[in-house]
């Protein structure tokens, strides 16, 4: 039976899990539409993210530095594959592109298992988020609601800097042409790498946040890569604002699903996206003519 | 080459399955991993067409590779069934139905969103076995159970129960697979399959509709997964559910990429390649779980730097060493030919056959063409006609909506307002692909060609657009079978003079080769009505010498609309002249009325700060 302080719950539950594909999204959506490569280990760093922050959680015991060091190794982490690996493939085919970074990917995923085996591990939310909050008419635990606080901040951050500084202004520019953007003398490999690094710490980030929600498994990232994609697709490749938007009906879309039965919950969601490319082949936020 | 010895490929492959079970025991191969490899093979078979052949990647195969297993296994375990093949059959039916349905959807867009898109649905098949139909697949427990194959001959009956027993049904049905792929591979739609992967544009205005056959090989590729689903559901005497995860399409691309796309051996090699190393790596080395990591790296570093994964590079090392014996070879037949390279010319092409012999008026008639792009009018209240058997040219100064003019002709674009009529009959709003059906196409003013064929292969693309139409299923027919291929790909190849080039790749041929290709393949679809768009661009005046000859040489039989900057070349050639400027038609005449007019001498010699000012 549906009852209204579930169904509110769940739209919550939608909310925090929309925020945290949004972020994801965004990381995935501004690399895709800077450099071109669409970057299938984005999964995985969301998922290095979490372990990177587990790791600095269980030798300092801070939440607060949790957080920084895993969204800072992943961007180190980023700017570092785009230096060694990716770079390389920026005048190769998509295919290539993908093959690459979906190698990477498991590569990463599987240094993670050895390291820290298959098991789940647990990192505890901070102590002021602790417990749970009476909203007046239901209770809900209160660090899912800090989540969404804690995102929305975040995307206000890179919505800052991709829209009120210097840098962001090259970034979209270099999604519209990025080779007017290189003669004008702007060293548009430095900017694809600074886009990578960011990119990469949004997942890196979300990881992280994400830590004290489910445990952490080397597996975490997969499936979030694919709700990453459908956000995409729903949204529209390249569009930041498509991002958040899709990220948005996409949790909601799984949360409320799973209330009447979770194995439906990519049934719809997919069923969702079947429409978007039936009615706005280009996503609803999308630019016509990138592909 | 290899290809040109008639089932030699067939014939290597028969051997190499009957030798197997004799050799590969001595290498440590255990019966059940060859058979595995040989599932994992027949899977990479129709992937590899869909990905290696159309350039199509996608990660969704294991959902067709489910249900076809699925289908097939609840068929022999739970409804009764007994006939073990006819279940595997039903089973390929169904992933190939599921296939077209999703291909449907797929395939509305390309590249990354096509891989993305094929992601989702392959996670939504894997949700949905494992929940709303757990009654029918068993949920997480599979299905278990499933028989294996036996005949009855009369006289005697053939069961085929385990380890070398069961090789032999598997070699069986994998050498019937190899024998359709490689038919399928040679056949007519094989070859508009590797000019979608090399050139989609291009395959569309020669006139193929990509679409049909790109959901043709998707579904081609669903097939092949659903019968090899089903074989490992044979297999392993059970039908496991983790067919349906994303694991499996990855190893499935990571296999084929390893073994080399393109190659349809390739996903077998790869395949040997895993499950040997899995083998080797957990066992002989005692890594564990970290053999998947190796295999990780080693993928890597293959996409990084041996883009034809092993196949491709030992390809290429034949090559190297079969190349240089063949190089000198045709250094010598050059030189031996140089001495003949002033040919006559070759008779004219015939266009295509007049669809309405009566209709006698302009074979092309535009009127108010115009179209915007937001504020900005590239081409405004055009009208345009030309006659039957005309040669015209087009002429304005950069940016004088040209090329605009052409693509709307050739239906790339729509006009923002405004009709075409081609021969009597509306066009305005077809696809360019229709269009070119219809006897109308262009050359293009930056080359489209499909670089990575050759020259022989880049005409036959054409040629079969009008040989064929634009869409046609004949998948087991050999190129050698469609009537008047060859002969239309010789003469087109002799009239641009390119015969002695005829097998060359299309990235060796020098820009005035290409340049002369490029023609040819709009040639080589017989129009009526050809558009060229800059023919001369970037020519050496002796090439733009031989390329008036040969414009001429074609113009016989033909109507043709010419754009160009070199002026003395097109004077020379047509007999009309339009002046565009600023997307509006400023005159028309004789190439002598154009010469001494003062409003075209204006246009060109700065006239335009005139008209800004006014």
């Amino acid at each position: 039976m549906i009852s209204w302080p579930n169904l509110v719950s769940q739209l919550f539950n939608g909310l925090a899990l929309g925020a945290l594909l949004a972020l994801i999204s965004s990381g995935l959506t501004i690399i895709y539409g800077t450099l071109g490569v669409l970057n299938l280990a984005h999964g995985a760093m969301f998922m290095i993210g979490g372990y990177a922050g587990f790791v600095t959680y269980q030798y300092t015991g801070s939440f607060i530095l949790a957080v920084i060091a895993g969204s800072l190794f992943v961007m180190l982490l980023g700017v570092v594959m785009e230096r060694t690996i990716i770079r390389h493939f920026y005048h190769r085919p998509h295919e290539d592109q993908l093959l690459v970074t979906f190698g990477l990917g498991i590569c990463f995923v599987e240094i993670i298992r050895l390291i820290f085996s298959s098991q789940s591990q647990i990192v505890p939310p901070p102590a002021l988020f602790q417990g749970i909050t009476n909203l007046g008419f239901m209770f809900y635990p209160t660090y899912r609601l800090a989540v969404v606080g804690i995102v929305a901040i975040a995307l206000g951050a890179l919505f800052i800097i991709l829209y009120r500084t210097r840098l962001g202004m090259i970034v979209r520019a270099g999604i519209e042409d990025s080779v007017m953007v290189d003669s004008l003398g702007i060293n548009v490999y430095r900017v694809f790498m600074i886009v990578f690094g960011i990119g990469a710490m949004a997942a890196g980030f979300a990881g992280i946040v994400n830590a004290p929600v489910v445990s952490l498994t080397p597996g975490i990232g997969d499936d979030i890569l694919v709700q990453t994609f459908v956000v995409v697709v729903i949204g529209g490749v390249g569009s930041f604002p498509g991002a958040i938007l899709g990220g948005l009906i996409a949790g909601e879309i799984i949360s409320v699903t799973s209330m009447f039965n979770p194995g439906y919950a990519y049934v719809m969601l997919f069923a969702a996206m079947t429409i978007v490319l039936v009615v706005r082949p280009h996503g609803l936020l999308g630019v016509q003519g990138r592909e | 080459m290899l290809k040109q010895r008639p089932f030699l490929i067939e014939t290597l492959t028969a051997i190499g399955l009957i030798l197997a079970p004799f050799v590969l025991p001595h290498l440590g191969f255990a019966p059940n991993t060859v058979n595995r490899i040989l599932v994992w093979g027949l899977f990479g078979l129709g992937f590899d067409i869909l990905f290696g052949f159309t350039g199509l990647l996608s990660f969704g195969q294991s959902a067709f590779y489910g249900t076809g297993g699925f289908v097939a296994a609840y068929l022999l375990t739970r409804a009764g069934f007994s006939n073990v093949l006819g279940a595997l059959v039903i089973g390929m039916i169904a992933a190939a139905a599921t296939g077209y349905l999703i291909g449907l959807i797929a395939l509305r867009r390309t590249g990354i969103y096509f891989a993305m898109i094929t992601v989702a649905i392959a996670e939504v098949f894997f949700f949905v076995e494992f929940n709303p139909l757990s009654d029918f697949t068993g949920g997480e427990n599979g299905l278990p159970g499933v028989p294996t194959p036996s005949f009855n001959l009369g006289f005697t009956t053939l069961h085929f129960t385990d380890g070398w027993s069961l090789y032999q049904f598997i070699a069986l049905c994998y050498f019937i697979g190899v024998i359709i792929a490689l038919r399928i591979v040679r056949s007519p739609v094989g070859a508009i399959f590797s000019a979608i992967r090399d050139n989609p544009l291009r395959a569309t205005a020669v006139g193929h509709n990509i679409h049909g056959y790109k959901l043709t090989a998707f579904v081609i590729a669903a097939a092949y997964a659903g019968f090899a689903g089903g074989l490992l559901g044979v297999l392993q005497a059970f039908m496991p559910p983790d067919a349906f995860t994303f694991d499996t399409s990855g190893q499935l691309v990571m296999q084929t990429a390893i073994g080399g796309r393109g190659t349809l051996f390739g996903p077998l090699v790869g395949a040997t390649v895993w499950l040997f190393l899995q083998d080797f790596l957990q066992s002989a080395l005692g890594l564990g779980a970290a053999w998947k990591l190796v295999l990780g790296v080693v993928f890597v570093l293959l996409v990084c730097f041996l883009r034809g994964g092993i196949v491709g590079g030992l390809v290429d090392l034949y090559g190297l060493f079969s190349g240089r014996r063949r190089k000198v070879a045709e250094r010598e037949e050059r030189e031996a030919e140089a001495g003949f390279a002033l040919e006559a010319p070759p008779a004219p092409m015939q266009a295509k056959e007049v669809q309405h012999p009566a209709y006698s008026g302009p074979i092309l008639k535009a009127t108010g063409l115009t179209k915007r792009y937001g504020g900005l009018v590239a081409n405004s209240d055009i009208d345009f006609s030309v006659d039957q058997g005309e040669l015209r040219g087009i002429i304005g100064p950069n940016g004088a909506g040209k090329s605009t003019f052409f693509k709307m002709l050739t239906c790339e674009i729509p006009p923002t307002s405004g009709r075409i009529v081609f021969e009597g009959r509306d066009i305005t709003g077809l696809k360019v692909t229709d269009v070119c059906q219809l006897g109308l196409t262009k050359s293009y003013q930056v080359n489209q060609l499909f670089t990575g064929l050759t020259v022989r292969q880049n005409l036959t693309i054409a040629a079969l657009a009008e040989l064929r139409g634009k869409f046609r299923l004949d998948l087991f027919r050999s190129l050698s079978g469609v009537k008047g291929l060859t002969e239309q790909v010789e003469h087109t190849l002799a009239l641009v003079n390119l015969t002695r080039r005829a097998d060359t790749q299309v990235a060796e041929l020098a820009y005035g080769e290409k340049r002369r290709l490029e023609i040819g393949l709009a040639l080589a679809t017989s129009p009526r009505l050809l558009l060229l768009d800059e023919p001369l661009a970037g020519m050496s005046p002796r090439e733009r010498v031989e390329t008036v000859k040969l414009l001429k040489s074609i113009a016989r039989g033909r109507t043709m609309i010419i754009i160009d900057h070199d002026m003395d070349s097109l004077f020379e050639l047509v007999e009309r002249v339009t002046v565009l400027q600023e997307g509006r038609v400023l005159v028309s005449g004789s190439p002598e009325e154009i010469k001494t007019n003062a409003a075209v001498q204006e246009a060109y010699l700065g006239g335009v700060h005139g008209e800004i000012a006014a």
